[in-house]
């Protein structure tokens, strides 16, 4: 099986570690995982920001990179959930407003093969003890695109779970949105921020080390309010606890 | 604070005010949490929830396609049952009538049951403006009606207001309206609900008029229904001997049959409740056999109201929107209602509903329409609870589309080209250099190798319109090389960047 990493444009530039540990976990669970240089971006902010028609040769640009392998993996359930849902809907669209199939049809082949990390783990390699080792109190927060568009369900719990040394903790309403959206941020900053502070709040409130999710967009808004409230959590990608061993430990 | 909608600034600064309030935080916390998890719990016992869902679904888009149809088949029934159809292509034509009506049974005071239609088309301040009363009997209309104020939720309009604000408007405003607020009133929910029950008990028996909406209209049978928890609603609708009411024309189902969905799929999304207390129809003036009944109304008017109906109808991602059976669910669960508040909307119809049904009934070119898209992280929670299976985040896009590339819309039936709307010309070259960066892989790497050198020299906070993001969040450090560098030296350099 050819596997290739879909790291996103915002784990490239701002999230290396956790490109390396996701390709640490996967290289350990016996899958050759290549990172083919020439993606960028999936176009979800332009397609959500309302620049559709922006966003169209990013995604021909992702059909074309990854078209040649069996699975895509990616550790962002909105750059998944934008690939699998927003993807189709594209090539609808152009579709309805007279342009053809053309769109429609150099999209479909990617979609039912790009995987979340944690679905690609649990429904494609069948596994949910990872033989992580994360010594660690953590709390889950399910990112929407992942909770809602994806349905990862319980899925990366149950591979938290699995860590050894780890202790899950439930996040009160951990389904509320972080208020982290995107362009959201900077339109609605106000809106934003005030839902950030509550999600900030009751991750505070569990007493945990860490606050794990799989996205790291949401976690630079979750991480960034963290350190202005001074609660002294962490964020951490989940690729990064499960890729954490006893004898190489997550820094 | 004004009673009226008109003039709003834009979403983000209607609701900065909204964010900063504590009060009003706190009763939208504690009002929402609350409804929210009684909801969930109401669904949760339904079995069938998802085919019901689906059928509601289903049921609305047949006969939003059908709609012409439907709509004569229920004008003939109405009128065979003793009633007058009116047809109102906007707010205006229908206040007009509604007030020709009033004026022609030579009565200035009516009484009101909750109706969002006519809180869309403004008839109160329509009818003051002619010289007649309208009073709200709702309960939490009421309280908006005295205090002045402006609804801030589809079925809970005063769910701004705590129990202590509402008795000091009972203290200082019933006085004004009628029978005053009984000495030493406390704020109980029983004595408060005690005092508005005997201030509007004497307008109830007064009446001669009455206004009213509809949940439902049934085509086949010409009949009216109203859900409803308090019974001033059963009151209004069969005490006044003239009843009028307006209604938007989406409100249809075909049959009697149909109601069977959405009597199970609207009191358990709106008030968690598995069966409303009052559910109220009626046929015309006659009974079933076509005889004048021997209660109930002599004359009865229904208004049918379009006001943007059918332009929404002709978009193909928008009309869906035409769905909302008004439940307020997605109002409940959503986390930016919460934190805004209803006013920062700017319309009757608040939340996410409000969001995209706003900018299409009313179009996008004033500031609070063409924000109203973005008010929303597109989190997905609305779309989840909503009983009609309403894609809200789906038509959210599809208007933000609208907003910053214009495009054909339809008003009042024509074809318009609309031009993409104004403030968005940084934005729209940021996106284009975004784009054409990502399109070469070459050019995003060097752009990412400047940012990781230079990254001793980055400001902790940013300046102009960056300080959206640095106001309240820490940026995050820029690594000392991007992942493709790392992936470069480390897997063999097969660099195939374009």
């Amino acid at each position: 099986m050819r596997v290739a990493l879909f790291l996103t444009c915002v784990n490239d530039t701002l999230y290396p570690d956790t490109g390396r540990a996701a390709v640490r976990l996967l290289n350990r669970l016996g899958v050759d995982v290549d990172f083919p240089v020439g993606q960028t971006c999936c176009g979800q902010a332009h397609y959500n920001t309302g620049y559709r028609h922006e966003a169209e040769p990013l995604a021909r640009r992702y059909a074309e990179v990854f078209g040649g392998y069996d699975a895509i993996v990616t550790p962002s359930g909105s750059c998944g959930a934008m690939v699998r849902e927003l993807y189709p809907r594209m090539g609808e669209r152009a579709r309805a407003e007279g342009y053809g199939d053309t769109l429609a049809a150099t999209l479909a082949p990617v979609v039912p093969k790009t995987y979340e990390l944690t679905e690609f783990l649990v429904d494609v390699l069948g596994v949910t003890d990872v033989g992580a080792y994360y010594p660690h109190t953590v709390t889950y927060h399910p990112t929407c695109h992942g909770l809602r568009v994806l349905g990862l369900g319980d899925r990366p719990r149950r591979l938290l779970r699995a860590v050894k040394g780890l202790e899950l903790v439930e996040l009160p309403g951990a389904e509320e949105c972080c208020g982290f959206g995107g362009t959201f941020a900077l339109k609605n900053p106000e809106v934003s921020a005030a839902m950030g502070a509550d999600k900030v709040r009751n991750a505070a409130s569990t007493g945990a080390e860490v606050l794990c999710a799989a996205d790291n967009s949401c976690l630079m808004h979750i991480g960034g309010t963290m350190t202005r409230l001074r609660t002294g959590m962490r964020p951490v990608h989940i690729a990064e606890i499960l890729a954490s061993t006893e004898e190489e430990p997550a820094a | 604070m004004s009673g009226t909608f008109v003039g709003m600034p834009a979403f983000p600064e209607a609701a900065r005010e909204a964010v900063h309030d504590t009060t009003l935080r706190g009763n939208l916390r504690h009002a929402t949490a609350t409804i929210r998890a009684k909801r969930a719990k109401a669904v949760a016992e339904v079995a069938d929830w998802a085919a019901l869902r689906e059928a509601g679904k289903q049921i609305k888009d047949h006969t939003l396609r059908h709609l012409d149809r439907y709509l004569v088949q229920l004008e003939e029934a109405v009128t065979a049952a003793g009633g007058t159809v009116h047809w109102a292509a906007d707010a205006d034509e229908a206040n007009r009538i509604v007030a020709d009506l009033v004026k022609a049974t030579g009565e200035s005071e009516v009484v009101k049951v909750k109706s969002m239609a006519t809180q869309e088309t403004g008839l109160n301040e329509a009818l003051e403006a002619e010289g007649i009363r309208a009073y709200e009997t709702d309960l939490a209309e009421l309280i908006v009606q005295l205090g002045k104020d402006r609804p801030s939720h589809i079925l809970v309009p005063a769910i701004h207001r705590n129990r202590g604000e509402i008795r000091d408007i009972f203290r200082s405003e019933m006085g004004e309206w009628g029978r005053p607020a009984p000495d030493g009133l406390t704020d109980t929910p029983a004595a408060l609900a005690e005092a508005a029950r005997l201030h509007l008990r004497e307008k109830f028996l007064r009446a001669k008029v009455g206004i009213s909406g509809a949940n439902f209209m049934v085509a086949e049978t010409g009949t009216l229904v109203v859900v409803e928890s308090e019974g001033n609603g059963r009151m209004c609708l069969t005490l006044p001997e003239t009843l009028i009411s307006v209604v938007g024309i989406e409100k249809i189902v075909p049959t009697w049959r149909d109601l069977e969905v959405f009597l199970q799929t609207l009191p358990r999304s709106s008030t968690a409740e598995r069966m409303n207390p009052y559910t109220s129809m009626w046929t015309g003036t006659s009974d079933v056999d076509g005889a004048a009944t021997a209660d109930g109304p002599r004359t009865f008017h229904l208004v049918l109201l379009d006001n943007g109906r059918t332009d929404t109808l002709a978009d193909e991602v928008g009309r869906q929107a035409l769905r909302c059976i008004r439940c307020s669910a997605c109002l409940n669960v959503c986390p930016v209602y919460e934190r805004a508040g209803g006013h920062a909307y700017g319309s009757v119809y608040p939340g996410p509903i409000g969001a995209i049904l706003s900018p299409q009934l009313r179009g996008t070119r004033s500031e609070i329409d063409a924000s109203l898209p973005y008010a929303s992280s597109l989190c997905g929670a609305c779309y989840e609870v909503c009983p009609v299976a309403i894609d809200i985040p789906e038509v959210l896009v599809h208007l933000r589309e609208r907003v910053v590339q214009g495009g054909v819309v339809t008003e009042r039936g024509a074809k318009v080209l609309l031009k993409p709307a104004k403030g968005h010309a940084a934005e729209r070259a940021a996106m284009r250099a975004a784009r054409w960066a990502f399109g070469r892989p070459g050019a995003l790497r060097a752009g990412q190798r400047l940012a990781s050198r230079t990254r001793r020299f980055h400001p902790r906070t940013l300046p102009g319109p960056g300080k959206a993001w640095s106001a309240s969040r820490e940026l995050p450090p820029v690594p000392a090389e991007p992942f493709r560098d790392w992936w470069q030296r480390t897997h063999g350099g097969k660099d195939g960047a374009k």
